[in-house]
C-alpha cells in the first residue's frame, strides 16, 4: 500500500474514532434514549472499513475478488426480495454463473467484453433459457426484474472493480493507481450518505421524495452536493488525475446521482413493502441498503473519468 | 461378524457426520445460501428436545443441522421418511450414517396398528438425550406452503413430556431447491425459532398449538411490512 493510501486509512480511523467518541458522548449525555441502533450502524461501519482495508491492501486479484463476492451477496438479496417464479430456477443458476465470468472479464482488463458481456450476451441469452423452460405466465415481469437485478448489483458494480485495472495515471501530488480511484469514490458515496443525513436532521424542512423516502429532504440534498463537492475538489489531487474544475464536476455528479441511487432502491423497496432489503449489515439493514447510492456513482464516476483521462 | 461390522460402522459414523456437516451443510447453508436467525438463543444446546420445523426441501435438514455447533452435532438426529431415504442400498447408507438420520416407516400405524412401533428409533433417541429434528407435515409439499400436521410428533410429545417440543420455522429453502431439483439456487434463507411447548393428552388441541406457532413464527419471517418512518 502506498502512503496517499495509508494515509487515507488513518483519515478512516479517525473519522471512526470521532463518530464512536460522539456516540460515547451522547449515551453519557441522554442516558434514557435508546441508541442501539446508532452503536450498531457505527459498529458496522468498522467492519466494513477493516473489510475495505483487506481489499485493497492486499493486492489487486484479492481486491476485484473481493468485490465480486459482494456483487454476489447484492444479487443474492436482490433475488430473495423479488417475487421469482420457481420454473426460472434455471435462468436464475445462469445469470449467478454471469458474475464470475464478468469479474473475469474485470481481472484480464478485457475492456470491450467487460461492457457489453451483460448488457448484450446475459440480457439477450436469458429469456432464451426461460423460454426453453416454457412458462409464459409473468414472463416479462420475470425476465425484467432479472436483468434490473443483473444491472444494477453486477453491471453496474463491476464498474468499481475496472477502475482498479485502469492502466496507472500521473495525478497533482504523483502516481495515481486505481485503489485510489477506488478509495476516492467509495469515501464520496458513503460521506455523501451520511451528509445528506445530518444535514437533513440539521435544516430539513421541504421534503425531495415524499412519496418514495418520506425521510430525504431537499436541505438535505443540497447540503449533500456542497459537501461532497468540497471534499472531491479537496481529495481529487492526491486520489485522482481530475482537474480542479473536474473534480468538482465529479462531486456534483457523485452527491446527485447518489442522491438517486438512494431513492430508486427505496422505490424498489416501497414497491415491494418492505423497509430494509435484508439483515445482513447490522444497523444499516441488508446489504443493498448499503450500496445503492453505489448502483449509480460507479459506472457514472467511471464513464465521466473514462471519457476524460484514458 | 456384523455385530462386529456394526460396531466398525457406528466408529465411522461421527467423523463421517461431521465431516459432512464441516464440508456440505455449513458451506452451502452460509456461504452459498446465507441465512438470518431470529431468536437463535432458544435452541436447545443440550437434549433431550424435539425440534418441530416446517418442511419444504431437502436442503431443511442440512439448514437446521447448520443451526448446531459443530461439536453438537453427534447429538443432533433428523427423523426422515424410511420409504424415501432407504429406497435404494446407496442412499440408505448415505442417509444412515453421513446424514445421521432415524428412520421412520410413514403410515405404518394406519396400515397394521399390532406392527412394531414406527416411532421406537426415535424413543430411543430421546432417551439417550439427543436432539431430535422431526417434520411434523410428513412431506416436503408444495414450496413454501404448510401442509396439514401429522400425528407423529404428537405421539413423541405425549410420552415425553418433560421434553420441550421447539417449532422452528424455515423461509427460503423450498425457493432455493423445491422437490425434483438438485442444485440449490442462492436465496437469502429466513429462520424464526419459536417458545417450547409440552405434550398434552389431547391431539388435535396440540397440533393445533403447534401449528398456530408455526404460522406465528411464518408471519414473523415474512418481508415486514413498511413501517411508518
Amino acid at each position: 500500500m502506498n502512503d496517499v493510501l495509508s494515509y487515507a486509512f488513518g483519515g478512516i480511523v479517525g473519522l471512526l474514532l470521532t463518530a464512536s467518541g460522539v456516540l460515547a458522548g451522547l449515551m453519557r449525555a441522554r442516558p434514557g434514549r435508546n441508541f442501539r441502533e446508532l452503536k450498531l450502524r457505527i459498529q458496522t461501519w468498522w467492519w466494513l472499513a477493516g473489510l475495505l482495508f483487506l481489499a485493497l491492501g492486499i493486492n489487486r486479484t484479492v481486491a476485484v475478488v473481493v468485490l465480486g463476492l459482494l456483487s454476489f451477496m447484492a444479487f443474492k438479496e436482490f433475488i430473495s426480495l423479488i417475487p421469482t417464479r420457481p420454473i426460472d430456477n434455471g435462468a436464475l443458476l445462469l445469470a449467478y454463473l454471469a458474475i464470475p465470468v464478468q469479474y473475469l472479464w474485470v481481472g484480464r482488463g478485457w475492456y470491450g467484453m467487460f461492457i457489453i458481456f451483460i448488457p448484450v450476451y446475459v440480457f439477450l441469452l436469458l429469456p432464451l433459457r426461460m423460454v426453453i423452460a416454457g412458462e409464459t405466465k409473468g414472463f416479462l415481469r420475470a425476465a425484467g426484474t432479472i436483468h434490473w437485478g443483473l444491472m444494477t448489483t453486477v453491471f453496474s458494480l463491476s464498474h468499481l472493480a475496472y477502475l482498479l485495472v485502469l492502466p496507472a495515471h500521473t495525478g497533482a501530488h504523483g502516481p495515481v493507481r486505481g485503489e485510489m480511484l477506488v478509495f476516492f469514490l467509495l469515501v464520496l458515496t458513503q460521506l455523501n450518505d451520511v451528509a445528506q443525513f445530518l444535514w437533513g436532521k440539521w435544516l430539513g424542512r421541504h421534503k425531495a421524495a415524499p412519496t418514495v423516502s418520506p425521510n430525504k429532504t431537499v436541505e438535505g440534498l443540497l447540503g449533500g452536493v456542497a459537501t461532497t463537492t468540497l471534499l472531491a475538489w479537496l481529495l481529487a489531487p492526491w486520489f485522482t488525475p481530475l482537474s480542479p474544475l473536474h473534480a468538482v464536476l465529479a462531486g456534483v455528479l457523485i452527491s446527485t446521482f447518489g442522491f438517486t441511487g438512494d431513492v430508486v432502491i427505496s422505490a424498489i423497496k416501497r414497491d415491494i413493502g418492505v423497509k430494509d432489503s435484508g439483515s445482513l449489515l447490522p444497523g444499516h439493514g441488508g446489504i443493498l441498503d448499503r450500496l445503492d447510492s453505489l448502483t449509480y456513482t460507479a459506472p457514472l464516476f467511471f464513464h465521466f473519468l473514462y471519457y476524460f483521462y484514458y | 461378524m456384523s455385530k462386529l461390522l456394526n460396531t466398525a460402522s457406528r466408529w465411522a459414523e461421527t467423523p463421517l457426520r461431521l465431516l459432512f456437516v464441516t464440508c456440505v451443510a455449513y458451506p452451502v447453508v452460509w456461504l452459498w445460501l446465507g441465512i438470518h436467525v431470529r431468536h437463535r438463543e432458544r435452541l436447545p444446546t443440550r437434549g433431550p428436545a424435539i425440534i418441530a420445523a416446517n418442511h419444504n426441501s431437502h436442503l431443511d435438514i442440512l439448514a437446521l443441522l447448520s443451526l448446531f455447533p459443530l461439536l453438537r452435532i453427534p447429538g443432533v438426529q433428523p427423523a426422515a421418511a424410511a420409504d424415501y431415504f432407504c429406497q435404494n442400498r446407496w442412499l440408505k447408507w448415505f442417509s444412515l450414517h453421513v446424514i445421521g438420520i432415524i428412520p421412520v416407516v410413514r403410515g405404518s400405524l394406519h396400515l397394521c396398528p399390532d406392527g412394531p412401533d414406527p416411532l421406537a428409533d426415535c424413543y430411543r433417541a430421546l432417551e439417550a438425550g439427543k436432539v431430535l429434528v422431526i417434520f411434523p407435515e410428513g412431506t416436503r409439499g408444495a414450496p413454501e406452503e404448510m401442509a396439514e400436521l401429522k400425528a407423529g410428533i404428537w405421539h413423541l410429545a405425549r410420552r415425553f413430556p418433560q421434553v420441550p417440543v421447539i417449532p422452528v420455522y424455515l423461509h427460503g429453502l423450498g425457493k432455493a431447491m423445491p422437490r425434483g431439483t438438485l442444485i440449490p439456487v442462492p436465496f437469502y434463507v429466513k429462520v424464526a425459532v419459536g417458545q417450547p411447548l409440552h405434550g398434552c393428552a389431547d391431539k388435535l388441541d396440540f397440533l393445533h398449538h403447534l401449528r398456530e406457532q408455526l404460522t406465528w413464527l411464518q408471519h414473523k419471517v415474512h418481508t415486514p411490512a413498511l413501517a411508518d418512518d
